[in-house]
């Protein structure tokens, strides 16, 4: 087992609001911002937080897929315009389908422990209402083995994807069971939107939500295993976060009680060209979590808030079992008992989450670290929950459970 | 359907059942390759013929869009296409194909299905009938679109005795999902059954209509239409002519809870459209079907209808973006305003709505929409107001023409007249119905 060289940590973060419908500020029928104001945005809000911007000796920014939502490449030299600081200073773009924020952060931490730098200014960025959902449904599929899965694949590519793992589920549990565990999902999600003025969901006033998350899925328009509602929606949005030695963020400006400690990072990738072992298992999921928790000294039962990538409410489900909060085929029980919920025993996605707050699909691993850092330093405002521990957990996942970046933080 | 014409593709329900044909026919196409379709669009109007063929393209992306799930299956086993974009284009290409346009009823000589779409008026029906029985084969069926002209007046007059149906779509045809099914006296029964068939392909539901003129829904809406203009007449001496417009737009639509106002409505349908079909129903009917108030706004050039984008035009009511923002002054030939002042003044002399929380749109979209409905015509019977009596009288004449409808035998049941309200103009219940027994 690797461990981490010397103490990493995470401070001064922030995210734009998740543009795209269900916000009374979008309207696909009028211009919308660029990456550029979204990478502005988020950066000016983190740089807002420390004391010297010029003490930031690197930048790194994930996304996924600007080069066909916005014909936009060569990111990283986008980022010097957070601050003219950070020109003639090293930048790069990763990207790792949905987990580019994921490894964006791990790219920065790699930057940290190498010596090579003692703050990183991490940035995830993604702008997709710039096409309808069908065709925005093909760009994402990028995420899948384009030449192997693309042809044979359903319209909404990953929706599709998901779906088989959602049937296979339902065969699993039984359908009504996954049903109701998905529409509590939906629920837990929504409801923890509604706390977070920046989340999609936000301005959802549904009665019942667990109602309309039962909605009976509709092949001829969708798929066959999920309903609109099982969905995260599409998304436009930036966040960022810095990644620090203890030198870093003391010549930042900050305290102790500013920064989160890494205390274990798990990062894969498994193969892209092959189907997932088993569609009811988050496979490469559950081993970047227990390489974490591992290189942590910790399991899950230390974890005092939780941030998983639910890009589907049966990602969410699979994913209680992949981080061992449920047994092998018990994460739709553990869902339903509200174990996950903001007051049960591991709050999770405590600021709505994807399918709550939103997706701006290279964004979201950072998005993840920000609601961590949020909570573990009683930053999180009107969802701030009350921790019982004092370690977090993310999972950012890209693909089709293909690349993985988990981190484990503590405060 | 191999080989299907359009005369009057141009015009506003022409253009709707050409993208109806063109989808039907791409879909066709695809699942039997070997077969050729032809689907000629033929308009005097060469403007309008591009103008449709425009609307057919862009109408078909976005079907495809809506459809990727079925394309998908369809382009199986083509290579080529792999992403949804490339399916889409390669289904608006497909819809495009089978298109052809011209302003020659010549190109309809080999068709076996015409659909006449032709301006509402007597004389030029006849011309193209009487072209369209000589150029084309005996088997030849003609479903005309015809929404107030008797069948058997153009089969006998033009010698297609037999061959043709009434097949009455509602505005705009790609949308509303009725169809009115007219057949003469002397229909060939297979021409029957085939029609059916069509409107279920076409994914339309028949309410059939006996051959009089104006059928069911202008036998209705036109009697309507004449009532409310009779009653706004009636109010103005002592409201003014704006205010009394207002007054009887927001009763038959607020009070009634219908999509439009009357005088909305027949701004959609273009005031000259209504004095047209007036006109050939008074010819048949002989029961004093006439406003002498459209005839002068007519002459005031006031027609109402929509430009070729779509977009309404001004009529009864003036409109900015789609939404009336002031009525006319037929003695000033301008526009009052409805302002906030205009429209309080209003709904002071009409009194306040029985559930003011209720509207058409979020009814319509209320599975529990009856239960409401029932409250409020409940609601409406005890009030005291001028609205309220407006808003009854208007309900109770509604009814009256519908069940005249069902005694002339127009339509065989009351059922009948309610499903050409509630499907072909939107409206939540039919105008026969118990609410305010």
């Amino acid at each position: 087992m690797r461990t981490l060289n010397k103490p990493v940590f995470l401070a001064a973060g922030a995210y734009t609001l998740s543009l795209g419908t269900g916000r009374p500020e979008f309207n696909p029928r009028t211009p919308r911002p660029g990456l550029d104001h979204y990478i502005r945005e988020a950066g000016a809000a983190t740089l807002a937080q420390i004391g010297d911007p010029g003490a930031i000796d690197e930048s790194v920014i994930g996304n996924f897929m600007a080069a066909r939502f916005n014909r936009q490449g060569h990111l990283g030299s986008l980022m010097t315009i957070v601050h003219p600081s950070l020109e003639y200073k090293p930048a790069l773009r990763v990207e790792g389908a949905c987990a580019s924020g994921g490894l964006a952060l791990a790219s920065a931490v790699k930057s940290v422990l190498s010596g090579m730098a003692d703050a990183v200014l991490v940035m995830g960025v993604e702008v997709q209402n710039t096409v309808k959902a069908i065709y925005c449904a093909d760009y994402l599929a990028g995420a899948g083995w384009y030449d192997g899965e693309r042809k044979e694949g359903h319209t909404y590519f990953f929706p599709g994807k998901f779906s088989d793992r959602a049937g296979a589920y339902g065969a699993k549990v039984g359908p009504e069971k996954a049903r109701q565990a998905f529409a509590h999902w939906y629920r837990n999600a929504v409801e923890n939107a509604r706390l977070n003025p920046d989340a999609q969901e936000h301005f959802n006033r549904v009665d019942d939500l667990v109602a309309q998350g039962l909605t009976p899925p509709n092949p001829k328009s969708f798929t066959d295993h999920l309903n609109l509602y099982d969905c995260s929606k599409v998304s436009d949005g930036a966040a960022s976060i810095i990644v620090a030695s203890e030198e870093g963020w003391r010549r930042l400006g900050l305290a102790r009680q500013d920064v989160v400690e890494l205390a274990g990072m798990g990062q894969m990738a498994a193969n892209l060209t092959t189907p997932p072992p088993d569609l009811t298992e988050m496979t490469t999921c559950r081993r970047a979590a227990e390489q974490a928790l591992a290189m942590a000294g910790t399991g899950i039962g230390d974890m005092g808030v939780v941030e998983v990538h639910d890009c589907f409410t049966i990602s969410g489900v699979l994913l209680t079992e992949a981080l061992g909060m449920a047994a092998p085929g018990a994460g739709a029980d553990a869902v339903l008992e509200g174990l996950t919920r903001r007051d049960g025993r591991w709050p999770t996605n405590t600021g709505g989450g994807l399918v709550g707050y939103g997706h701006p699909t290279g964004a979201t691993g950072v998005r993840m670290a920000v609601d961590l850092w949020r909570q573990l330093t009683g930053r999180a405002a009107g969802y701030q929950v009350d921790l019982k521990k004092d370690h977090g957990i993310l999972v950012s996942m890209g693909g089709n459970d293909k690349t993985v970046v988990s981190l484990v933080v503590k405060r | 359907m191999q080989n299907v014409a359009v005369v009057g593709a141009a015009g506003k329900m022409g253009s709707g059942i050409s993208l109806l044909l063109a989808l039907e026919l791409a879909y066709r196409s695809l699942e039997d390759p070997k077969a050729t379709f032809v689907l000629s669009l033929i308009d005097m109007n060469d403007s309008g013929l591009q103008g449709l063929l425009r609307y057919v393209r862009d109408q078909a992306r976005k079907d495809g869009e809506r459809q990727v799930n079925r394309l998908r299956a369809l382009y199986r086993d083509r290579a080529d296409l792999v992403e949804n974009a490339e399916m889409v284009e390669a289904f608006v290409a497909e819809v495009m194909l089978h298109l052809r346009t011209g302003r020659t009823l010549a190109l309809a000589k080999d068709a076996l299905l015409v659909f006449e779409a032709a301006f509402e008026k007597e004389e030029i029906k006849f011309q193209i009938y009487d072209e369209l029985a000589a150029l084309c084969p005996p088997g030849t069926w003609f479903l005309t679109n015809t929404s107030s002209i008797p069948l058997h007046v153009l089969t006998h007059r033009c010698g297609i005795q037999g061959r043709m149906i009434g097949f009455h779509f509602y505005n705009p045809p790609a949308v509303q999902k009725l169809v009115e099914l007219i057949p003469p006296e002397d229909c060939d029964p297979a021409l029957e059954a085939g029609a059916e068939e069509l409107a279920l392909v076409l994914r339309k539901k028949t309410v059939p209509a006996r051959d009089i003129a104006g059928f069911i829904g202008n036998g209705h809406f036109m009697r309507d239409g004449l009532r409310c203009i009779r009653e706004m007449e009636r109010l103005a001496p002592e409201h003014g002519f704006a205010r009394a417009v207002h007054m009887v737009e927001k009763v038959s639509r607020d009070w009634l809870l219908r999509p439009m106002g009357m005088f909305q409505l027949i701004d959609y349908v273009g005031i000259d459209v209504f004095q047209l079909i007036l006109r050939v129903m008074e010819k048949y009917l002989q029961e004093g079907l006439h406003s002498p108030l459209v005839d002068t706004l007519l002459e005031q050039g006031v027609r109402g209808g929509q430009t070729s984008s779509g977009a309404q035009k001004d009529g009864f009511l003036r409109y900015e973006k789609g939404r009336p923002v002031g009525i006319l002054d037929p003695a000033t030939r301008d526009y009052v305003p409805v302002d906030a002042a205009f429209a309080a003044d209003v709904e002071a002399r009409l009194g306040p709505l029985p559930d003011p929380s209720l509207s058409w749109k979020a009814l319509s979209r209320d599975p529990g929409r009856e239960r409401k409905l029932r409250a409020h015509f409940a609601a409406l019977k005890g009030l005291d107001s001028q609205g309220a009596a407006m808003a009854r009288r208007h309900a109770a004449d509604s009814r009256d023409i519908a069940l005249d409808l069902v005694r002339q035998g127009v339509a065989a049941r009351a059922e009948d007249v309610n499903a050409v309200l509630t499907l072909g103009f939107f409206h939540l219940y039919g105008p026969v119905n118990d609410f305010l027994d």
